[in-house]
């Protein structure tokens, strides 16, 4: 017994003025029990064919392009190439649940979910070749840069998402991260500062087990990630990461809800990352085998092939002609990337500042004048 | 603690009002400018530099934020990257370091990571300095971190006129200003007129002319380098003293041309000085300027120590002593 027993309430009254008590049920706010599914669920009968043929063939089209980057690592054409294989659900479905007026956040991890926003598939790898950090352009494609550094882009998308609110336009932010990203301070500062301004933001936390080597358990004690929300007062939603109409699903409830003002939502997507962190990871120092295996079992394009062809909503012409579009791709990337590329070192002082400093200008004549010195050697 | 009025026409101001008539006109001039930090709303800020913005803009213009650096910055990078111009608040110097990620690796290479196409123009304000006896963690010269990161400009005003010139023109500026506030000069008053034209930033300018040496220095130290000048007359010493005004950009052709006109120059600043804006400075002089030189260039700076305790802080800032005994050592036998 302590002299804290709660069957005896204390006597005081409620709250002193200016004190801040317990101010609204979190209850509603709590993720379901257990993810959201809507692959062999009754759900999936009342989900847009169309809808459906379009996820399989980002899917398809999307594993293509995680196999054929690695191997251009392998090849050395790529710097590294972070695969999101096995997460192909959690990108494409991402990429589909914004509009063309939405704001994309990608971390390191999520290029297809760029790609699949609609950004040009070469462009979108230029951080990774090595040639040029960003390829894209942010503006144009509303697409941020992939963010290497953990969850730094989380609160770029609370103020972008804050400024089109003020602006009144109806525009969203989703903000991609991973399990690791969550224990990372500006993921805690993103969620609180998108809740308290009311931030038309979604935040989807890829949960694929692993952060590089250290498991979810190592990284964190709470009952799920989705259970984060509660103490920012949104909404946590669970959902089975590797199941694309049930991310859709959740992920455009999201989306709709703060472009119509209900603020933001935090949704945990439970996925595994079959590959290792990057190429140059090797997993095997720290998961089995079997686990893997097992996780192949649940791969988001077997599971959607294996519940349309059983709804008879997956005709062989679909099948071959994602594949073909899928090759397409793979021998675009492979011209492309096998080809040297094209690099003007006089551009790494273009674009530091407005007009470059005095001091600038002084090292771009230096090195122009080592470029012409080299120039001359090979002449 | 005084509160700040706004500033109408040429008057007599404190540097905290010039600087929230600054605010005042930028946002008055600008739609897209917008304010956000800590306490800066109801409270006008606790300098008062944000006074009377949320009553005349609205909370939407001049938010108060949760209590989180890392947060309101990164928030005003998202804002800038949809066409706002942010100026954030940063408490105090040491309060700004949880933002450092955020400013090193997001504001301050956001338009080198996007080849231009993604320019941040985001404003920094942050109180720096020590010399009002502040306890620990409200007093550093953190300006060395800043000068240290490409991408950044890093500005600070030392009299009434500049903090509102070189405000605005930081809040104008398309790239990313560190503008560090010498909190110690917040309340001293001057005549000043903001109608007068803004200046741009990254010209240095002489506050002193004299032949026996230059002091270069900025913001904090403006002051002392003054009344070091002053003093100096009765050693027979005639004091030059520039006022650098902007670290980055650096105003190298001024500097030099003083200092070549001139053969002796010490540099003045109170942070630390190992690895300090004074050792580029120091170094940068003797490459372009060595046959024009009597004497090495010397350093006054704060010790190499964590800011003092405030009753001892007097023994680590440079005064009017230590800036003379530099003078001294400048070889003036040869």
């Amino acid at each position: 017994m302590t002299v804290l027993d709660h069957r005896h309430p204390a006597a005081v009254p409620g709250w002193l003025p200016g004190a801040t008590g317990p101010r609204s049920d979190p209850a509603p706010l709590l993720p379901d029990a257990t993810p959201v599914r809507v692959l062999g669920t009754p759900a999936l009968e009342k989900t847009d064919p169309e809808l459906l043929h379009e996820l399989y063939r980002r899917l398809v089209v999307g594993r293509r392009y995680n196999q054929q980057a690695t191997t251009l690592t392998k090849q050395g054409r790529l710097a590294v190439y972070p695969a999101s294989t096995g997460q192909e659900a959690c990108q494409v479905a991402a990429a589909m649940a914004l509009g063309e007026q939405d704001w994309l956040f990608p971390s390191y991890r999520d290029t297809l979910a760029v790609v699949s926003r609609g950004v040009d598939p070469l462009e979108a790898l230029t951080l990774l070749r090595g040639n040029a950090h960003t390829g894209y352009d942010p503006k144009a494609t509303r697409t941020a840069p992939l963010a290497t550094p953990l969850a730094t882009q989380a609160p770029h998308a609370v103020g972008l998402a804050h400024a089109a609110r003020l602006a009144g336009d109806p525009v969203v932010a989703l903000a991609m991260l991973g399990d690791g990203g969550t224990s990372e301070g500006d993921f805690h500062e993103a969620l609180n500062f998108a809740a308290v301004l009311n931030a038309p933001v979604v935040f989807l936390v890829q949960n694929n087990g692993y952060a590089i080597s250290v498991p979810l358990t190592q990284q964190s004690a709470a009952p799920s990630l989705a259970h984060k929300a509660v103490g920012y007062g949104i909404p946590g939603r669970l959902v089975d990461g590797n199941d694309a109409p049930a991310l859709h699903a959740v992920l455009t409830e999201a989306v709709e809800r703060a472009r119509s003002g209900g603020g933001p939502t935090l949704i945990e997507a439970l996925t595994y990352r079959i590959e290792a962190h990057t190429n140059a990871d090797d997993a095997t120092r720290y998961r089995e085998d079997d686990e893997v295996a097992a996780w192949r079992e649940h791969d988001p394009i077997l599971l959607m092939e294996r519940h349309l062809a059983a709804a008879g909503m997956l005709d062989d012409a679909l099948v071959r002609d994602c594949a073909a579009q899928a090759e397409d791709l793979a021998a675009r990337m492979r011209a492309e990337f096998h080809a040297d590329a094209q690099l003007d070192p006089m551009s790494l002082f273009a674009h530091v500042y407005a007009e470059p400093t005095p001091q600038l200008r002084e090292q771009a004549d230096q090195l122009a004048a080592e470029l012409a010195a080299e120039a001359e050697v090979h002449h | 603690m005084t509160t700040a009025t706004p500033v109408r026409g040429a008057r007599t101001a404190s540097m905290a009002q010039a600087l929230n008539s600054a605010l005042r006109d930028a946002m008055q001039a600008d739609p897209a400018v917008h304010v956000l930090g800590e306490d800066v709303g109801q409270l006008g800020g606790v300098f008062r530099i944000t006074d009377g913005l949320t009553k005349e803009f609205g909370a939407d213009r001049c938010l108060d934020t949760p209590l989180a650096e890392a947060g309101i910055l990164g928030t005003a990078v998202g804002m800038a990257m949809y066409g706002l111009r942010p100026v954030v608040e940063m408490q105090f110097d040491a309060f700004a370091y949880p933002a450092m990620e955020q400013l090193f690796s997001h504001v301050a290479k956001m338009r080198n990571r996007t080849a231009g196409r993604l320019p941040l123009p985001i404003t920094i304000r942050i109180p720096y300095g020590g010399g009002i006896g502040g306890v620990e963690h409200h007093s550093d010269s953190s300006e060395a971190y800043y000068t240290h990161t490409p991408g950044l400009h890093v500005v600070t005003p030392a009299t009434v006129a500049d903090a509102y010139g070189l405000l605005r023109a930081s809040i104008a500026s398309d790239d990313p200003v560190v503008f560090l506030e010498p909190k110690r000069l917040y309340w001293g008053k001057t005549e000043f007129d903001p109608a007068l034209p803004v200046e741009p930033i990254g010209r240095a300018v002489l506050r002193r002319t004299g032949r026996s040496a230059v002091l270069i220095t900025y913001g904090p130290s403006l002051p002392v380098c003054l009344e070091a000048a002053e003093a100096a007359r009765a050693e027979g010493w005639d004091l030059a003293v520039l006022d650098l005004r902007s670290l980055v950009p650096f105003d190298e052709q001024t500097v030099c041309e003083v200092v070549r006109s001139i053969g002796r120059a010490v540099v003045v600043h109170e942070a630390s000085g190992f690895g300090g804006a004074g050792a580029e400075i120091a170094a940068r002089v003797t490459e372009k300027c060595f046959h024009h030189l009597a004497a090495p260039v010397l350093r006054v700076t704060g010790f190499d120590i964590p800011f003092p305790p405030p009753m001892l802080e007097h023994h680590h800032l440079p005064g009017v002593d230590r800036i003379l005994d530099a003078v001294a050592r400048l070889q003036w036998e040869d």
